[in-house]
């Protein structure tokens, strides 16, 4: 049998990981066009606070990649020729430039990711400008932060923040400008957001709520960003972080169908027949739900990768999606996201962002309970039987017993009526519930 | 009970030095390498991570540095059985 991934990503590499324990013998090659292969992306924000270098972003996996046994072939695939299991691949290879290569497959996995969506006001092609996206997008960042003194940020989500964060940790005056009230409204609440703007005021960034950029100003660089209402704000960084894309070209061209992201059953398979998609360019069909959605997180793609690698192998293994989930700070605030949190859309953020899940923000008919004091916040969304999202900020004690109790859709009928109670302790509740649930959820 | 009650009487450093191993939750994971970076005898925590086991290596101090770096929780000691006194 022979497999080919197209993707460097953590999909692709669990995908060959999968192939690989059904079938020893298989041939499996690796395609991608990323120049620096697989690495961690939700890792770049820990590289532009200081906190891990560039080279550590890349996991030594060099014990791991030759036991997998796989081709890898640096390049381009131009087109897929589903009809006769080809594709044709533009290929960096050889030193006499590139060349074309036509590499044959049984089974084709597609893994090849997303894309910040670009900024199109005028201006946003001036050197200054600048998003992050992958690890040469961080390397410019702290470029520029070495002699920029003022950078201005717009957009929203995980994203926006880590640029503001690793700018402020360069020593660079940063505004943010919010087209709204408040931040991350779709998946934050009231209360939420102010804890985090606090924080950031705190820190001394200048937020500017409605405020949009409609121009970015220089002549060589950046020198100032022109707001709707007319405000200058003088800057030699602008920094954007407005979402992303996945990569659907390939997809496209090939007849796949397609939505928001290739639409994939429950087994990792498109529309056509022996290819396969996974990670942040596929959108995965949800038996519990009937929906297909979007995320954009490390977990859910290695999941995917894992389904689709085992079933291209022939076994037939569903992808279950589970309660998205991720941890993040958010101004230096660690912030445990769960389930269900929040509903609508975000001025700051078309589509979907990195570190995302469209499933936080498809808020149904539930009671919200709350505790929390200065920085240790707890959000609970209590559905009939069973909790569907919980967002934790400061203390994160009880982030994996609510993963598990949301994940796994624990009977909450117990404790529902006590959480409830007006100024019910809530984190003592749950604690103190989780006891019962813990060696059975554990082991 | 309370909350402080139950989570308040988790395994101390000196206890863990003897008794325990840093174990991960891998789904909580993005292959960072903080834990790795910050290690003092330069363990690979992250790769325990990716291949979801326990950090049992014969060099492992339990110092707690990669359970303390890891900017997503994902490490925590637990206690294993290997010090545990049989009754007599």
């Amino acid at each position: 049998m022979k497999y080919a991934i197209i993707g460097t990503g953590v999909a692709g590499i669990a995908a060959i990981e999968a192939i690989r324990s059904v079938d020893v013998a298989g041939e499996i090659t690796m395609i991608g066009d990323d120049p620096h292969g697989y690495y961690s992306r939700p890792g770049l924000a820990y590289f532009l606070t200081g906190e891990v270098n560039d080279k550590q972003l890349f996991p030594q996996m060099a014990d791991v990649f030759s036991k997998l046994r796989f081709r890898y072939l640096k390049g381009h695939v131009n087109r897929i020729l589903p009809d006769v299991h080809r594709l044709e691949m533009q290929s960096a290879a050889s030193r006499e430039g590139s060349t074309v290569v036509s590499v044959g497959y049984d089974r084709l996995l597609l893994a090849v990711g997303s894309r910040a969506s670009l900024l199109t006001i005028p201006g946003a092609q001036l050197p200054g400008v600048i998003k992050l996206d992958h690890l040469d997008d961080a390397r410019q960042i702290l470029k520029l932060a070495r002699r920029g003194k003022t950078a201005v940020v717009v957009g929203g989500g995980i994203t926006a923040l880590e640029i503001v964060e690793g700018l402020l940790a360069r020593g660079v005056k940063v505004h943010y400008l919010l087209r709204g009230d408040r931040y991350w409204n779709n998946v934050l609440d009231e209360q939420e957001s102010k804890i985090v703007e606090h924080r950031l005021l705190e820190e001394g960034v200048e937020l500017h709520y409605h405020a949009e950029a409609i121009e970015i100003q220089g002549r060589r660089n950046v020198s100032a960003v022109k707001l709707l209402d007319g405000r200058i704000i003088n800057c030699d960084i602008l920094g954007y972080a407005i979402g992303i894309q996945p990569k659907l070209e390939l997809a496209t061209s090939t007849g796949l169908a397609v939505d928001r992201g290739i639409l994939v059953n429950q087994f990792m398979q498109t529309n056509v027949k022996d290819i396969f998609a996974a990670g942040d360019v596929a959108q995965a069909y949800d038996p519990r739900t009937g929906r297909s959605v979007l995320d954009s997180l490390w977990t859910p793609a290695r999941e995917q990768g894992r389904a689709a690698g085992l079933n291209m192998a022939g076994r037939q293994v569903e992808y279950i999606k589970s309660a998205p989930f991720n941890v993040t700070r958010l101004a230096g605030l660690t912030t445990t996201i769960i389930g269900v949190v929040g509903h609508g859309r975000d001025e700051d953020i078309v589509g979907i962002a990195r570190g995302d899940s469209e499933t936080w923000r498809s808020l149904p008919d539930a009671i919200v309970a709350q505790s929390g004091f200065d920085i240790n916040h707890l959000r609970l969304v209590i559905g009939q039987k069973s909790l569907l999202g919980a967002i934790l900020m400061g203390d994160q004690t009880l982030s994996m017993p609510l993963q598990k109790m949301i994940e796994n859709r624990v009977d909450i009928s117990p404790i529902r009526q006590k959480l409830m109670a007006p100024n019910a302790p809530i984190a003592d509740i749950v604690a103190e519930y989780w006891i019962h649930w813990r060696p059975q959820l554990t082991s | 009970m309370t909350f402080k009650d139950i989570f308040g009487k988790g395994s101390t450093r000196r206890e863990v030095l003897v008794g325990g191993h840093v174990v991960p939750d891998p789904a909580r994971c993005v292959q960072c390498g903080i834990c790795s970076y910050n290690c003092p005898i330069e363990i690979d925590v992250r790769a325990h991570v990716w291949r979801g086991e326990a950090i049992i290596h014969s060099e492992c101090l339990t110092c707690g540095e990669c359970v303390a770096r890891c900017p997503r929780g994902v490490l925590r000691f637990e206690h294993t059985d290997l010090f545990t006194r049989r009754p007599q």
